[in-house]
């Protein structure tokens, strides 16, 4: 556990977003989710997803239906909603930028100043 | 909506929030579950799995509130939550709350009272549409009130910046109807007045400019609401009638609205009547002479027109009026001021006064909200515990913080409304108080919503303040730190702000304390000053003859009945008569320009003296008790028809003549051109203010300068309640028709007291709040201090300390902080002295009983706030504090 990497402040609901456009999925499944796709090097956890949940509803980004897991246990389900789904475009394209603006900057070597 | 389906609304909400909440407890339950389903596939048992599924899924409570707060569903349910525990925390401790509680009482109640004072005299217009445009206009440098009609026509004419200028003055007259006569009070007023303050009558009309047709053209009278309702009982039939003012026919034409009472503030008159009927109503000024200053002006400004543009067209009329009139209107110019107050004579004094409480009134508040946060502070350390308890299970910063204020605001709000109500009690108080015997004054400090707004704000602000004094220190507390060594250290945690509050709140309590010395130094000493007559067992019988018909020579012979009546009365050792009293209100106009007897040209710079001049009777002077230091008084041969005399005081006689002795057959001439030679010398006195210094006056015999309105002097050692009956009687036989009347002279003099007395009463009333504050501050900090370091002292006595020794470690920094804090209240209030001399008459804080008054009273209080702490400290037990730990 030790390699894995804290989270940035406000990524949490980026990869939440992320996440949930690959389809439906309840909080477990997206933790799950984000684990999967980054490779297990985030540290979240977990009970700390749940109020980024809430409040991704409440701006109307993800819209919720109750189903059954794949563990037959009743969940709750989140979905993109085409606000959400324009959001994490914005977002990941200025996350993008932003990347590609740090890494150029550390990336720089003494003699190309 | 009906209440029914109202209810059924409100039912449905808390179902769906409590819905709500089951949901999101399934929905966390279910992820653990699902977790501990994959941790059990792994290979754990099914208990093992839970457990570290719940561990993985980090502190519940927390993330089952934030997603609360996350779902904005939460917000007024936490607020209930915070205001029930609140109210069970505050119940828990009820002293502590009752402290905070009374302590915030006082200062909004003492703030809700001063606001509305300032409300009432300073804030509040006057009750007439577009008041904002209203100006007082004023004669001169010295910016008198007082303007003539004459001249007043010509400013009313010859003016473009005004849409209309009234004149006013306020008078007294005998009303008779159906034969029962009644002193009352009203003001004369120009024909317009009504138009130009634009007020429409409550029943009947008004009089107008176009009413007016000359001297005594207009007998109409317009009747205040409150008058029409106690005096006529409402009649509505009234309009129409005739009633009689000094026996003259006036015809009752209108009522005015309730919310009129004219254009000053501290007054209501009776009535209203055209200025140019004046005459036959108990007015005294002279409508042709341009030197008779007897009338208040205010003016209504044209819209867009500035005070600068309207007081350069003023002045361009006191040009004019300068070059045509250079004997009576010299030097002419005129200013605007607000009106309501006789335009700056009171509005001054006033405004100093009322801007000098309120500012006290807050520096109260401010030491209250220090005090509670020390308060606070001291309780937040001692609820470290619990704090750092909800910290480990996962409550917020935010959410404890929160809590806290709600604490402050419940103490706030609650001691804000008690303070209110207080306050209103005051208020209430005042508004039927009558301080002047002989003027109906009526301060009109019913509260508005400003006051409510002012009260709530106030609170609300406090609140913020003290509430906030524990924050830096709840932000600071580690859970663990608290956890491990049992407390909160206090000695590095806010200690140092709550030491600036001690001091803060000590040196506000120093300042309020010097105030109150400086106020009560000063009515003893102006109670105590020599006031050249005796008002004890003295009865006033003030009449005015003309408003029982006796004009011209009938006056002086009514009177000469009056005066033998009395005297024939038993048990009366003398009876006098004065056309003015020392001390009354209208004497602060009685200024006479008096010239040596070698002057020839009779102009105000040539003057000797400027003297306070009363006529008086025969035995005027054995009457009041002013003592003759030389020489003869008035007798029955010193009548018009004699020539000239006056007795003067010792100022006047040492001002004109050197000395008393070298006064007496010497003659001085007044304004008029006429010889006068004096016969006596009297006492010096006071004539205008309590405060005055010594000031030459004048006395001649009344018979050669009669008048009508007089007071009679009765001195008898009879009880004065069987006296004035056995008075009333003689009066109503001598003249059933004539109005009087009759006080002792002591009752009257609280007119001339009022001042001194309400500064007094306010000053000592916050001195008192001050005091109070000071010992609880100055208590809580040295028994929280004490507490806080039990067993340290525990272990020094136990170890031998000596009592002194245990009590300077126990008080030592609360002493020093209060010795601190003393110093410089004392010293801010020697320095803002002025400031309380102004307000004060003859106070100072330099008076060295004042300062030993101050200290003393600082060190007492802090006897008292530290006896019991003290006394605590020393009875440790060493032993019983070990076997405690």
């Amino acid at each position: 556990m030790g390699d894995q990497a804290q989270l940035l402040p406000g990524t949490l609901d980026l990869l939440i977003l992320r996440a949930v456009s690959l389809g439906p999925l309840h909080g477990y499944g997206i933790l799950l989710r984000i684990g999967q796709i980054s490779g297990n090097s985030l540290l979240i956890e977990q009970g700390a997803l749940y109020p980024g949940l809430f409040r991704l509803v409440r701006q109307g980004l993800l819209k919720t239906s109750w189903g059954t897991s794949e563990n037959n246990r009743r969940a709750k389900f989140y979905a993109l909603t085409a606000t959400g789904r324009r959001r994490l475009r914005e977002e990941t394209e200025s996350w993008n930028r932003l990347v590609a603006a740090i890494g150029a900057a550390l990336s720089t070597q003494p003699e190309e100043v | 909506m009906s209440i029914l389906s109202s209810i059924r609304l409100r039912v449905a909400t808390l179902f769906q929030r409590s819905h709500a909440n089951a949901e999101l407890e399934e929905e966390l339950r279910s992820h653990i579950q699902q977790r501990a389903d994959d941790l059990e596939r792994s290979g754990v048992t099914r208990f093992a799995a839970e457990r570290r599924a719940r561990i993985e899924f980090g502190s519940y409570q927390r993330f089952r509130e934030e997603c609360h707060d996350a779902a904005g569903g939460g917000l007024v349910e936490s607020l209930g939550q915070d205001l029930c525990f609140a109210l069970r925390v505050l119940r828990k401790s009820p002293s502590f709350t009752t402290i905070a509680i009374l302590t915030l009482a006082l200062g909004i109640g003492a703030n809700s009272v001063a606001f509305s004072l300032m409300n009432a005299l300073i804030l509040r217009p006057l009750d007439v549409p577009h008041a904002q445009s209203l100006y007082s206009i004023e004669r001169g440098q010295q910016k008198d009130p007082a303007q003539s009609y004459p001249d007043y026509r010509d400013l009313r004419d010859r003016t473009r910046s005004f849409d209309g200028i009234v004149a006013y003055t306020i008078t007294r007259v005998g009303l008779s109807t159906d034969g029962n006569a009644t002193g009352a009070w009203l003001y004369l007023v120009s024909g317009n007045y009504f138009d130009v303050l634009d007020v429409r009558p409550y029943l009947g009309r008004f009089f107008h400019s176009s009413d007016e047709h000359g001297e005594n053209s207009a007998p109409y009278l317009v009747l205040s609401y409150s008058y029409w309702q106690n005096h006529f009982q409402g009649d509505s039939s009234i309009v129409g009638r005739t009633v009689f003012l000094n026996k003259h026919p006036f015809t009752i034409v209108g009522v005015a609205p309730p919310s009129f009472h004219g254009t000053e503030m501290y007054f209501t008159p009776n009535f209203w009547v055209p200025l140019v009927s004046g005459g036959q109503a108990g007015g005294w000024g002279d409508l042709n002479l341009r030197a008779s200053h007897y009338i208040w002006l205010v003016g209504r400004l044209k819209p867009g027109i500035t005070i600068a543009q309207a007081t350069t067209d003023l002045n361009s009329v006191g040009t004019y009026l300068a070059e045509n009139y250079p004997l009576e209107d010299r030097h002419i110019s005129f200013s605007l001021t607000r009106p309501g107050l006789i335009g700056d004579t009171l509005g001054r004094p006033v405004r100093a006064f009322s801007t000098g409480l309120m500012s006290l009134a807050l520096l109260i508040l401010l030491a209250a909200c220090a005090n509670l946060g020390n308060l606070f502070a001291a309780r937040a350390a001692d609820r470290s515990r619990e704090v750092a308890l909800r910290l480990a299970l996962g409550s917020s910063r935010r959410r404890i913080l929160r809590q806290l204020m709600t604490e402050a605001m419940l103490i706030s709000l609650t001691g804000g409304v008690l303070g209110l109500l207080g306050g209103l009690l005051a208020l209430h108080w005042l508004d039927v108080w009558q301080p002047v015997p002989s003027f109906p004054v009526h301060l009109p400090v019913d509260p508005d919503a400003r006051t409510y707004a002012a009260a709530l704000i106030s609170a609300l602000v406090s609140a913020v303040l003290f509430g906030l004094v524990p924050v830096r220190q709840m932000l600071r507390l580690h859970p663990w730190h608290v956890v491990k060594s049992g407390t909160l250290n206090t000695s590095t945690v806010g200690m140092g702000l709550r030491d600036i509050l001690l001091v803060l709140q000590v040196t506000v309590c120093g300042i309020l304390i010097t105030a109150s010395f400086v106020a009560v130094r000063g009515l003893q000493q102006s109670l105590r000053s020599n006031y050249g007559f005796l008002p004890h067992h003295a009865l006033l019988v003030e009449t005015d003859l003309s408003m029982a018909g006796y004009d011209g020579d009938k006056a002086p012979a009514m009177q000469r009945r009056m005066l033998d009546t009395f005297e024939a009365m038993p048990g009366i050792d003398a009876v006098g008569l004065t056309d003015r009293m020392p001390l009354d209100g209208e004497n602060m106009v009685n200024d006479h320009l008096v010239f040596k007897d070698t002057t020839t040209e009779l102009r105000a710079p040539n003057a000797a003296a400027v003297a306070v001049v009363q006529n008086v009777s025969t035995n005027y002077f054995q009457a009041a008790g002013t003592a003759l230091l030389t020489g003869r008084v008035f007798t029955r041969q010193d009548d018009a028809h004699s020539p000239r005399v006056a007795v003067v005081n010792r100022t006047f006689a040492s001002k004109l003549f050197g000395s008393v002795e070298k006064a007496m057959g010497r003659y001085f001439k007044m304004a008029d051109g006429s010889r006068v030679r004096v016969v006596g010398v009297a006492e010096d006195g006071k004539y205008k203010t309590i405060a005055e210094q010594p000031q030459p006056a004048l006395f001649q015999p009344i018979l050669q300068n009669p008048t009508s309105a007089t007071w009679v002097v009765v001195r008898s050692n009879r009880e004065p309640r069987e006296l004035a009956a056995a008075l009333d009687q003689k009066l109503r036989h001598l003249d059933p028709a004539l109005p009087f009347t009759l006080r002792t002279w002591e009752r009257e003099l609280d007119g001339a007291l009022f001042a001194s007395r309400v500064v007094f009463v306010s000053l000592s009333m916050l001195g008192i709040f001050g005091a109070m504050l000071a010992v609880t501050g100055i208590f809580g900090m040295a028994s929280y201090a004490v507490s806080c370091r039990l067993k340290e002292l525990g272990i020094r006595i136990a170890l031998g300390a000596q009592r002194r020794e245990v009590l300077q470690t126990a008080l030592g920094s609360a002493l020093r902080l209060l010795a601190f804090g003393s110093v410089a209240g004392l010293v801010l209030g020697v320095v803002g002295s002025n400031l309380l001399a102004f307000i004060a008459y003859q106070g100072t804080a330099r008076d060295p009983l004042v300062l030993c008054g101050v200290v003393t009273s600082m060190m007492f209080l802090g006897l008292v706030a530290t006896w019991i702490p003290a006394a605590r400290a020393l009875s440790v037990d060493p032993l019983e504090l070990l076997r405690e730990e």
